[in-house]
């Protein structure tokens, strides 16, 4: 269980000024048995334009293969900044990765997008595997990936 | 100094290197593999015709990627189902499952991480610093035991473990030490310590909005060859607004999806292009032939590892130890000990236990650990040192110049040098004279004249020993008969004599090569592999003392043999000239490097007398390249010892011998080999003038009449035997 205050990597306009406006939101991504090594992960917001708002995780420690999560890359240019401090181990198949942090109410029901990027070794790269809009009302629904992630759900 | 770095990361990440190696050289079969397996290319084809084409076979087409080898995978969504196929670049049509098999898989997680994460990677990577250490090492001393890089590839002389090792290592140490070199720079690559510099076009502002043009009507991709793709993504579908993303191996860009213009287009910079490169050099996959020669390289190591472990432990176990050894500081006697093979040490134990037994405190030690300063009671210091290759110092005394000239002599303490050689090098005893020299420099009492030893001699050696105790006041007389190597038993199979009517009984005896498993052979036992010049030891029966003769055959020729004269009252000819076929005598086997034709096609000179015939024999039977050689041979009377005769009327009929002088002490003009030599001055100096070499095999007084005639035939071409031998034309087997 990871615990994490706030996505700090988020614009400061979406980080609530003291945590008053903010609500703690529990990540869950089950992987699917795709038969390969472990799967780096970029989970990231864009906003109603579509354009990058920014980074919540980042599952795979070897920047050098950023490239594969191609969307993530190209939104960021590579930046591994983005990622600085909320980074963590790359997630094999059939395992679950949670995530545990506060988002700012402001990121709900206010056109946000929550997206997953995915790649392994040897194997596809997959962009927007998960696309999944901020809303009060999508908490607790489980949403299907294309080729890594077997669900994926956001609750309170 | 260089040897211990060579030794200790060779014998202690001995199991992570073969580890390494290994799974590399299982690993360097896949490159090929894939090219083996991959559909072929079309040639001409752009990457727009293979778009379009795996655009019709898949509409949900998302990827393209085209691996080194040329092998072409497509990733698609058909539904809401991933897809993968490797595809057939004619017909853009599935031919292959796209997955990675998992051995493969497995084995590349074994080979750069041992299935042990980021810990394993670091333990990989320290093998691999380990393998570049034995590589860079290694490479210095092969050049050093060859004598120079120029003479990398000229042959290998010397025991059997430690010939296999440097002959596979010096063919596999560029492949093992790039191995080595491209999987340190891939970590660095890993662990994020290189630069990064791919190419990252930022995306384009705007784009046309127009969808539905087809690959193969797109510009950008029409003019790009199939050859130079790595990767093409699709736009996703329905998105006006995203584009194709083509990497080459030039740059990544952008491609309008309605224009099919090149939008953006970036160029990585040096350290993507050399780390490609390196990528390449390390895995074969691009060069699948390269990467097959890695592995061989690879495959190497596991030979390499035991041919190195064994020649460690077998110059360990030629040290001997000494029981009740004084400490350093305590001992009356220092003795001092510069050994290659081991053999210097077997001497210096004797000296000491010699001494131990009238009641001296002895301490023995490598010269290389040479500290005056800490011996507080030495009453004498003696140096016993080897020589190694051209005078250089042999391992066990590596340094000790330099300590000799830093360290403070100790007064009224003498030091004593005693060399050990062989007269045949050039460099005979070069190694104690520089010793000698510089302990003489740096104030030491010498009060002993250098003495030495030739070959191990242990009759020199006891007459050393008696001087050197008439000088400490000791009465020693010390015989060594250094340890022969295991001996293996001889079946005679033939004699053919000569002599008995001159009073010079002689035979030439024949053995059958004794047949020696190759695990013995590598451990130093049993006969090796040998050539005529080497130098066949007999232990005659009631004796420790072993004698030596010149080996008249090599292994090639399938026998051993041997030219013997019964010398009169002498215990290991009579029993030789006594064996019937079928009897046996013990033996063992001595290199003799020294006393060995060059491989060049130069002329060879042979001059031999009496049963200094022999070795020249070897190298005329095995001379089947027809190098000029020419044969001047000194017997007594051509009805009773000379021998060979009608093998050398063979050779001479078949071209492998060139030109045969004979000479006769007892009969006609009763010539000796050097006045026929005197006759033929004008051809030898026409020889000489071609290159030739000369190799005398005989009796001492035989060759110093030979190198006094010699002096005066090459003095008008400005030549000199001491010069020729310095240049390694003039070589003697002397007995």
């Amino acid at each position: 269980m990871k615990s994490l205050i706030a996505a700090l990597a988020l614009s400061t306009a979406l980080i609530a000024p003291g945590l008053a406006l903010a609500r703690p939101v529990t990540l869950t991504v089950n992987m699917a048995q795709y038969g390969g090594p472990g799967a780096y992960l970029a989970v990231y917001v864009t906003d109603a334009s579509g354009a990058y708002v920014g980074s919540l995780w980042m599952a795979g420690g070897k920047s050098k293969y950023y490239k594969h999560l191609t969307d993530w890359a190209q939104m960021t240019g590579g930046d591994v900044a983005q990622v600085d401090g909320i980074t963590g181990a790359s997630v094999g198949a059939g395992q679950q990765l949670q995530l545990s942090m506060d988002l700012a109410d402001a990121l709900f029901d206010a056109g946000y997008t929550l997206h997953i990027d995915a790649a392994a070794e040897e194997m596809r790269d997959s962009p927007n595997e998960i696309a999944v809009p901020l809303t009060a009302a999508g908490a607790g629904q489980a949403v299907r990936g294309r080729r890594y992630i077997a669900d994926f759900t956001y609750g309170f | 100094m260089l040897r211990q770095i060579h030794r200790w990361p060779g014998l202690l990440a001995a199991a992570l290197i073969l580890t390494l190696a290994l799974s590399g050289a299982a690993l360097s079969l896949f490159p090929a593999l894939e090219r083996l397996s991959s559909p072929a290319a079309v040639s001409g084809q752009t990457v727009g015709d293979l778009a379009a084409k795996v655009l019709a076979a898949h509409p949900g087409v998302e990827q393209i990627r085209r691996s080194p080898s040329g092998r072409i995978t497509a990733y698609w969504f058909e539904g809401d189902v991933a897809g993968a196929a490797v595809v057939d670049p004619a017909t853009g049509q599935d031919v292959a499952s796209a997955d990675q098999g998992a051995m493969q898989r497995w084995l590349t997680d074994f080979h750069r991480s041992l299935l042990l994460g980021d810990a394993g990677r670091y333990g990989s990577a320290v093998g691999a610093v380990a393998m570049l250490v034995l590589a860079l090492s290694g490479a210095l001393l092969v050049a050093r035991r060859q004598g120079g890089w120029q003479r990398w590839f000229a042959p290998i002389k010397g025991p059997l473990a430690g010939r296999w090792h440097a002959e596979l290592a010096r063919v596999a140490v560029v492949g093992l030490g790039l191995s080595a070199v491209t999987a340190l720079w891939m970590t660095a690559s890993t662990f994020d310590l290189l630069p990064s510099d791919e190419a990252n076009p930022a995306l384009p502002q705007t784009v046309s909005g127009e969808v539905g043009l087809s690959p193969a009507a797109m510009t950008a991709l029409q003019q790009t060859p199939m050859a130079d793709l790595r990767d093409l993504t699709f736009p996703y579908a329905g998105d006006a607004t995203d584009v194709f993303t083509l990497t080459t191996g030039a740059g990544t860009g952008y491609i309008d999806q309605g224009t099919g213009e090149m939008l953006a287009w970036q160029s990585p910079g040096p350290w993507t292009t050399v780390g490609e490169w390196i990528y390449l050099l390390h895995t074969g996959d691009g060069a699948a032939l390269w990467g097959l020669l890695l592995g061989l390289a690879a495959l190497t190591v596991p030979v390499l590892s035991v041919t190195g472990g064994l020649i460690w432990w077998r110059n360990r176990q030629s040290r001997p130890r000494l029981h009740g050894m004084a400490a350093a500081s305590m001992a009356e006697t220092v003795i001092l000990v510069g050994s290659e093979g081991g053999t210097t040490w077997g001497f210096a134990a004797a000296l000491a236990r010699a001494m131990q037994g009238h009641g001296q405190g002895v301490h023995l030690a490598a010269l290389s650990s040479f500290a005056p300063q800490t011996y507080a009671h030495a009453k004498q210091i003696v140096v016993m040192t080897a020589t190694w290759g051209n005078g250089d110092a042999p391992t066990s005394a590596r340094g000790a110049l330099e300590r000799i000239a830093k360290a403070a002599p100790l007064t009224g303490v003498p030091l004593v040098v005693l060399g050990f050689g062989d007269r045949n090098f050039p460099a005979f005893c070069a190694y104690a004279e520089a010793v000698e020299t510089a302990a003489r420099t740096a104030g030491w009492a010498l009060p002993m004249a250098l003495d030495r030893i030739d070959r191990q001699s242990p009759q020199a050696f006891a007459r050393w020993s008696r001087a050197f105790g008439d000088l400490i006041g000791l009465p020693l007389d010390i015989t060594h008969q250094p340890e022969a190597p295991q001996s293996t038993a001889l079946r005679l199979l033939s004699r053919k004599d000569y002599g008995d009517s001159v009073q010079a009984p002689t035979s030439i005896l024949r053995f059958a090569l004794p047949q020696t498993p190759l695990w013995q052979r590598l451990t130093g036992r049993g006969i090796g592999r040998f050539s005529a010049g080497d130098l066949l030891g007999i232990v005659p029966e009631g004796s420790t003392v072993a004698r030596l003769y010149s080996l008249a055959s090599a292994q090639s020729d399938g026998f051993v043999e041997i030219v013997v004269r019964k010398h009169p009252g002498g215990l290991c000819s009579g029993q030789l000239l006594a064996l019937r076929p079928g009897d046996t005598v013990q033996a063992f086997l001595r290199p003799n490097p020294g006393f060995q034709p060059d491989t060049s096609k130069a002329p060879l000179i042979l001059i031999g007398a009496g049963t200094g015939i022999g070795p020249l024999v070897g190298f005329l039977r095995a001379n089947r390249g027809h190098r000029p050689m020419h044969l001047w041979f000194g017997a007594r009377h051509p009805q009773a010892d000379y021998l060979y005769a009608e093998d050398l009327a063979t050779w001479q009929a078949d071209k492998r011998l060139t030109s045969l002088r004979t000479a006769f002490s007892r009969m006609g003009r009763r010539h000796y080999v050097q006045d026929v030599l005197r006759e033929d001055a004008e051809a030898i100096r026409r020889l000489m003038a071609q290159g030739a070499r000369i190799m005398v095999c005989g009796g001492r007084e035989m060759a110093k009449g030979v190198r006094d005639a010699m002096t005066d035939i090459l003095h008008p071409l400005g030549l000199s035997p001491a010069s020729l031998r310095a240049g390694g034309r003039y070589a003697e087997d002397v007995y």
